[in-house]
Parts: structure tokens; C-alpha cells; sequence
């Protein structure tokens, strides 16, 4: 207990950079998840630009990324990421798995609540004299936008998550803390207060998304 | 005034099977749809009437033949054009498809934003189309918040928003009740009358059409089997199918079955007439059967109006001496230019 009043500036800065991996990995694999998933969504069979080659080719892609488990793609990304001048352990290598391993994920989600959108309300969009593009860039979204938030709060959680398995490779924030600190020096205290600020992150994660869900769709 | 016109038109679907041939939806179908006319085309599921509806609207390319709207070949246009096209076609839905993001004006506002009307038009054109479906107090809810005949009004609204000469309507009022169905079928009635917009209705209804149409397609397989005026395809109907359809809101002669139950509960000779407006009136028939001095009763069919105009089946159990019987019908028969008989049973 002592151990962990001298370590709490310690913990404060861990759960700072859990918050920063978190929320660049969010931005940079958020975006690119959501880039792969409108193409995986826009070209597959009878949507609005079919097209089996890059339906194959992305299809393909994802299902070779997302079945490595973290811990063994972190491992072997450490490579690529020196090659782009990220070393390979800290923060921003921490995101640099982060975004590669969660892109794919994201994709796969976004994929999934777009196609929650009727046909029906493409066709009544096409109809109306939308082009394609405008209706799978502002329609679609936006029809499936309180899902969409709801699959990104699945995915933010899962971010802190990922945050701390790549502590394991002193990739910092709570993880490596409650690693280095708690479990190595078998000072459960501490591995428990980095444990309950996880949970407090995750909480106050998934109530903001619930909330801003349940206000898109007025409920 | 032929406004829009099929010709030869055939659409096939790539086969959904490995081995499974190409599904023909719409097979070498030819039409000729008058301008300010209110159209119906009926069939069952699979017939091909909602592709033949598609093709209008250019959603769907025909694999062959040509789609012609106002002279103007369609099937050769590029997206763009297409796109400006359909701003002069409206299309209701079956399931209304609006947009659950937005509120009802903003459904109507949809077709005006994709048309790049300038901001300040949108408003007051939406707010006459809420005023003209009768949801101007609607505006700012949203689709979850309105009933099936609302929604529908709304898709109506949308439909018309760009002024549109043609409004598609694709089973509109299929998942409706039969109060709200009348209610959207006598809006479809004033866009027609007084917009003066060509309408397209696609059903498997008879009684839509019999409402609303002046001019009925009959399709089966993919292929158009009848096609003429309301009155002559519910008063003589050439085809098995469109029999059927009609057999839903005309009672039909009676025959096998329903015939062999008439003549149990009637002792009489049981014959039909058949009222047909300007050919055939009832005064005549009744009035050659009181001549003969014998009994008749009206123990099957009835009298429909059909866009004011009357037709009807009469099956009636005529009975006294057999002689006056059989001369009453025959001379019924003369003054009525058309009698049926059924054989006895």
C-alpha cells in the first residue's frame, strides 16, 4: 500500500499514455478501419460498386490480419515498424500495432453496421437521383450512424485492452505499469490500481457511447 | 399521347446458381403508356412487373429492346443523365424506405438537396408538399413517429418534390390496411388529376386497380398476357391469370363446386346473365322473364361499378311450368344480347 502512495505519480503518467495510445490508435486505425470498410461494404456482391477483384483482395487481407492473436502480432510487426523509423518498444510503437491490428477489426464492424441499411433506402436515395458516391458517403453512413458509434465503443474498449497486453512489451501506459510494478515486484496493490483505472476508462467509455447512441436515435 | 414506351424489352439476371441458368425477369415485353394516365400493372410475385417498373426509372439497364420516355431512348444514357432523369421520375415504396436519419421535411427536402436546389426554394417547396399530403403539422418528427399511411404520404411528398412528370409506385399500398390503403390510393387519385402526373401502379390487387387505373397490364412470367382499358379487362378477361385477379373482386359465373351447391338450395333452372354497360341492361332481361309468368330469384353475382360504368354477373334460379321456363330464357336471351347456361349438373 505504501509502495503504491510512492508510485502514484508513476500511475498518473502510465494512465496518461494509456489515454494517448488509446486515442491516436483510435484516430489513425479508426479512420483506416473505416476507409477498408466502406470498400468492403461499396463492392461486394449487389452493392453500390461491385467488384469482386477488390471484394477478394480486402476480404482476403482482414482474414489474414485479424486472426493473429496481439500478442504474437506485436511481436512481429516489430520489424516493420523500425523500418519506418518507430523503435520498437514506447508509446508510439505501442499505437503503431494498436492502429495495424485494429484497422482491421474496424473494418470488419463498419462493414457489418453499414449493411444494417436497407436496400430499400438505397434504392428509394438512387431513385431520388443521388449518385452512387453521394449515397455511400453521406447516406449510408449517416443511416447507420447510432450502430456505427455503438461499434466503435466495442472497439475503444477493445483499444485499452490491446493498450495493456502491449505494455507486456514495454510499450508503456497501465499495462507495463501494473507489469513492472505489480506483478514482477508481487505487489498486488499495484497491479489492482492499474486494473481499477481500466475499468474506470472502460466504463466511462462505453456510457459516453451508449449516450451519444441513444441520442442519434432519439431514444 | 404515348409517353412512355417498351419495346422488345428482355431482362435477364445472372444465374444464381453455378448451374442454375440466367433468371429472365421481363421477357420481350412491349407497352405503350398514354400521358395523364394512371396505369396498373398486375401480377403475381415473380411476374416481373417491379424489374418492368425499374427499367422505367433506369435502376435496372434492359439486357435488350429499348426504354422510351417522351421520345426519348433511355437505355442510352449515361449516368449523369440518368440522374437528372430520375428527378422527373418519383418513386413510392412498399416499405416506404425514408431515410430514419432524417425528419419527415427532411425526407422531402432529400430529392431537392440531391437536385442542388438553392437552400431558400427547399424550404417553402417542402412545406406546399407536407401541405398538399396533409402532414404540414409533421415536419419535425421523425419516420418511427408516424403511421403506415403517413409514412407512406411522406414518400409520396418525397416522390413529388422535384415536380416530376411520372410517379412509380411499387406496391404502395400493399402493407397498408384497407382504410389507409383508400386513404393513399385517393392521394395518388389528386397527384394524377391534379398535377396532371402520369402514374405507374404495380400490385397484386385488383382492387387498386379497379380504384385507381384507367388502363390495366396484366403480367405473368415475365411477359405481358393482357392489356387494354379497366372496364374491358375486368369485363371480358382473356387469360386464366387475369381471370383469377379478377375473380377477387367480381363474382365470377358459377361453375363445378359452387354450382352444384346452387342448384341443391334451388330447385329452379339456374342461368347466369351477364350486365354489361351500353350492351347488356338488366331492365331488359327481367322484364322478358315477367312477360313468361315465371318465378326468378337472384341467388348468386352482382352489379359493380367499374369508373362508372356497370358490369356484373347474374345468376338467378328461374322456376314454374318447364315450358314457360324455357321460353322465358330464351327469350331473355334475345333481348339481352348475352345469356350463359350452365350445363346441368
Amino acid at each position: 500500500m505504501d509502495r503504491l502512495i510512492d508510485l502514484l505519480p508513476d500511475l498518473w503518467e502510465a494512465t496518461a499514455e494509456t489515454l494517448y495510445i488509446v486515442s491516436f490508435s483510435l484516430v489513425l486505425g479508426g479512420i483506416a478501419g473505416l476507409l477498408i470498410g466502406l470498400a468492403l461494404y461499396a463492392t461486394r456482391a449487389g452493392s453500390l460498386f461491385p467488384n469482386r477483384v477488390v471484394f477478394g483482395f480486402l476480404n482476403v487481407l482482414v482474414n489474414f490480419f485479424r486472426p493473429i492473436p496481439f500478442v504474437i502480432l506485436l511481436a512481429a510487426v516489430q520489424p516493420l515498424a523500425r523500418s519506418v523509423n518507430i523503435r520498437g518498444i514506447g508509446p508510439e510503437f505501442g499505437i503503431f500495432a494498436i492502429t495495424i491490428a485494429s484497422m482491421f477489426a474496424i473494418s470488419r464492424i463498419v462493414e457489418q453496421n453499414l449493411l444494417t441499411v436497407k436496400p430499400g433506402v438505397i434504392e428509394a436515395a438512387r431513385a431520388a437521383g443521388a449518385s452512387r458516391s453521394r449515397v455511400l458517403f453521406r447516406l449510408v453512413p449517416r443511416e447507420a450512424l447510432a450502430p456505427l458509434v455503438l461499434g466503435y465503443t466495442f472497439i475503444v474498449v477493445a483499444l485499452v485492452d490491446m493498450t495493456a497486453i502491449a505494455g507486456a512489451v514495454a510499450a508503456g501506459g497501465l499495462g507495463e505499469f501494473a507489469i513492472v510494478y505489480g506483478f514482477k515486484q508481487f505487489n498486488p496493490w499495484v497491479t489492482w490500481a492499474a486494473v481499477l483505472i481500466i475499468i474506470v476508462i472502460v466504463q466511462l467509455v462505453q456510457f459516453f457511447g451508449n449516450g451519444l447512441a441513444r441520442r442519434i436515435l432519439r431514444r | 399521347m404515348t409517353f412512355i414506351r417498351l419495346t422488345g424489352v428482355t431482362k435477364s439476371f445472372p444465374p444464381t446458381g453455378k448451374d442454375a441458368a440466367p433468371v429472365v425477369a421481363v421477357d420481350d415485353v412491349s407497352l405503350e403508356i398514354p400521358a395523364g394516365s394512371i396505369t396498373g400493372i398486375i401480377g403475381y410475385s415473380g411476374a416481373g412487373k417491379s424489374t418492368v417498373l425499374r427499367l422505367v426509372n433506369a435502376l435496372e439497364k434492359p439486357t435488350s429492346g429499348t426504354v422510351e420516355i417522351d421520345g426519348r431512348d433511355i437505355t442510352r444514357l449515361g449516368e449523369r443523365d440518368l440522374r437528372a432523369l430520375r428527378g422527373d421520375i418519383g418513386m413510392i415504396f412498399q416499405q416506404f424506405n425514408l431515410f430514419d436519419s432524417r425528419t419527415v421535411a427532411g425526407n422531402v427536402a432529400y430529392p431537392l438537396e440531391v437536385a442542388e436546389r438553392p437552400r431558400a426554394d427547399i424550404r417553402p417547396r417542402v412545406a406546399e408538399l407536407l401541405e398538399f399530403v396533409g402532414l404540414a403539422d409533421k415536419a419535425k418528427n421523425y419516420p418511427e413517429q408516424l403511421s403506415g399511411g403517413q409514412k407512406q404520404r411522406v414518400g409520396i411528398a418525397r416522390a413529388l418534390a422535384t415536380d416530376p412528370r411520372i410517379l412509380l409506385a411499387d406496391e404502395a399500398t400493399s402493407a397498408l390496411d384497407p382504410e389507409t390503403t383508400h386513404e393513399v390510393l385517393g392521394l395518388l387519385q389528386r397527384v394524377n388529376a391534379e398535377l396532371g402526373i402520369t402514374i405507374l401502379v404495380i400490385t397484386h390487387e385488383m382492387e387498386v386497380v379497379r380504384t385507381i387505373a384507367d388502363r390495366i397490364v396484366v403480367m405473368e412470367n415475365g411477359r405481358v398476357i393482357e392489356d387494354g382499358a379497366v372496364f374491358d379487362i375486368l369485363s371480358a378477361p382473356q387469360h386464366a391469370a387475369t381471370r383469377r385477379f379478377v375473380s377477387s373482386i367480381i363474382d365470377e359465373v358459377p361453375s363445378g363446386e359452387k354450382l352444384a351447391t346452387l342448384r341443391q338450395r334451388h330447385p329452379g333452372r339456374v342461368v347466369t346473365f351477364t350486365v354489361r354497360d351500353g350492351d347488356v341492361t338488366q331492365a331488359d332481361v327481367f322484364a322478358a322473364l315477367a312477360r313468361h309468368g315465371v318465378r326468378f330469384e337472384l341467388i348468386h353475382g352482382g352489379i359493380n361499378d367499374i369508373g362508372g360504368r356497370v358490369f356484373g354477373h347474374l345468376t338467378l334460379s328461374v322456376s314454374g311450368d318447364a315450358d314457360a321456363v324455357d321460353a322465358a330464357i330464351a327469350d331473355a336471351g334475345t333481348h339481352a344480347a348475352l345469356i350463359e347456361e350452365d350445363v346441368r349438373g
